[in-house]
């Protein structure tokens, strides 16, 4: 703790001892940067998995659909008895006839627009709204077997599970690559920082002779790389906000949005990107600093 | 304060010296002398704990030099100001920030603003506070690595060559601060081929000169 308040307590002479130029300081803010617009994305990712994830499974579990035959004649014979199932079941909330319009919206990606549904043998749908408690499926496919047979009741579990997984998985790469990321820069500022300190071997010598001690002289490294990574992060963060924004949001298909980037309170992580880049660049540059110190004894 | 018991020290399979013993006392003035190559400057670097002798014991302040962390260093060397030959600066810190590096990494910094001014009139660099060691002559330079050994106010004063890489007037200037500090009460360890320095001071100081030749350290006879 006392090393990572000294982070913003450090004297500007100790820093100074450390030559401010140099090829590894610039490649740290440069990976820092890099990486951190790559973390947005990541985080983006997994945080839009999530959350088409959850409302996915919201708006299917949430209703279930009952397909009757498309067989004019006993259609509307069908519906009645249909519907009169469906409205003596526990745990049916409601049970609603689709329009020919609503029909015609759910058939025009493949048909167009104008398709004459009322002349087609097209099969009837009635949306189901469970009530809080669910109802029955396996009973009520009985019923309907046996009052209104060839009515299939379709409670959207065949596919909505594989979206469901395939969005999980999603969201579980999103964090992993959210992770890979940090590791990866933490393994180049730790070479970043090695490289520093190889070429400073003269000041580090110069420090110890005048009776520095090795938490001292990391110090002065550490808060450099820090600083520079929380700034090559914060940079990194900015632009990659900015491409999320003129980013195109995509509208999948039957009304699920799924925009990708952040909603709301979720923007709160990209602001939490530059930090722990720095807590990153704070940790793997005092393990470096110690360790290389330690070895030049 | 510093003493040498027994030691010996070699690398390579070649031992530098061995069964050298020497004890600085405080207040005490030393001259080690010898051929270039005689081990001078290790012997030196074994007083403030930068190199562990292969035998024998080395105790700085009364502690065992071997038995000391890396932290336990650090702080007998702020006891013990060093002069090197080659000045050891920090060349993008202007000569008044290299003065003050002692007391800036001791977290002692408020007190350079004191002391920092009467230190570089003292070595006579007041002007050239600002600019940095490369801009110095090398008389400047030995001149204010002295004053940086010295800011700490350090039991033991160690200069390797000090006139090494000065004219005359120059070397007796900064022996004349070394025999001050001196008189000051700090125990001082010079180490210098010019056998002529030593016999020009023999008449500002009670010095003891010391003879490291063929591996042993002896007390100077008659050359001097």
């Amino acid at each position: 703790m006392k090393a990572f308040m000294s982070l913003f307590f450090g004297d500007r002479l100790a820093d100074r001892a450390v030559p401010p130029t140099g090829v590894a300081a610039r490649l740290t803010v440069f990976v820092a940067a890099a990486m951190s617009f790559l973390a947005i994305f990541a985080l983006a990712m997994s945080l839009t998995a999530g959350r088409v994830a959850s409302s996915w499974a919201d708006d299917l579990a949430r209703s279930a659909t009952l397909r009757l035959p498309a067989d004019i004649d006993q259609t509307n014979e069908a519906l009645r008895a249909a519907l009169n199932v469906l409205q003596t079941t526990s745990g049916v909330a409601s049970a609603r006839v689709l329009e020919a319009e609503e029909q015609r919206a759910l058939l025009a990606p493949w048909f167009g627009p104008d398709i004459p549904v009322e002349t087609l043998p097209v099969p009837q749908l009635i949306e189901i709204l469970p009530d809080d408690d669910g109802y029955d499926a396996a009973g009520l496919r009985a019923r309907l077997q046996a009052e209104v047979p060839g009515a299939m009741l379709d409670d959207h579990g065949a596919w909505r599970e594989p979206l469901m997984q395939a969005a999980q998985r999603l969201r579980v790469t999103g964090w992993s690559v959210l992770a890979l990321i940090g590791a990866v820069m933490a393994a180049m500022i730790t070479l970043a920082a090695h490289a520093s300190l190889a070429a400073n071997a003269q000041v580090i010598r110069v420090l110890r002779l005048v009776g520095a001690r090795d938490a001292y002289i990391a110090g002065a490294f550490v808060r450099r790389f820090t600083l520079r990574a929380g700034l090559g992060a914060l940079i990194g963060v900015v632009v990659g906000v900015i491409v999320l924004q003129v980013m195109p949001q995509a509208n999948v298909a039957g009304g699920m949005d799924m925009d990708f980037g952040f909603v709301g309170i979720e923007w709160i992580w990209s602001l939490a990107i530059p930090v722990l880049a720095a807590i990153v660049a704070f940790a793997a540059t005092r393990y470096a600093a110690l360790r290389r110190l330690k070895e030049q004894t | 304060m510093i003493e040498l018991d027994n030691i010996s020290y070699g690398y390579g399979g070649t031992t530098l010296f061995s069964g050298v013993s020497l004890k600085l006392a405080p207040g005490s003035f030393h001259f080690l002398t010898g051929p270039s190559g005689a081990g001078k400057t290790t012997l030196l670097r074994l007083c403030y704990a930068d190199l562990r002798a292969s035998v024998g014991q080395v105790r700085l302040f009364g502690q065992d030099a071997a038995t000391l962390s890396r932290d336990d260093v650090a702080i007998i060397r702020r006891r013990i100001g060093v002069v090197h030959q080659d000045t050891q600066f920090l060349d993008h810190l202007s000569i008044a920030e290299n003065i003050a590096l002692p007391l800036t990494v001791a977290d002692r910094l408020t007190e350079a603003q004191d002391n920092l001014a009467q230190l570089l009139s003292w070595v006579s660099l007041g002007a050239q506070a600002g600019q940095t060691p490369p801009e110095l002559s090398g008389g400047e330079r030995q001149r204010a690595a002295l004053a940086r050994a010295v800011i700490m106010s350090p039991d033991v004063v160690i200069a390797d060559e000090p006139t090494g890489n000065v004219d005359w007037e120059m070397s007796q200037r900064l022996l004349a601060l070394l025999v001050e500090l001196n008189r000051m009460g700090k125990t001082i360890l010079i180490a210098t081929h010019d056998i002529a320095m030593i016999r020009s001071m023999k008449s500002d100081v009670q010095a003891r000169v010391l003879r490291l030749k063929g591996g042993q350290l002896i007390q100077a006879g008659s050359e001097l």
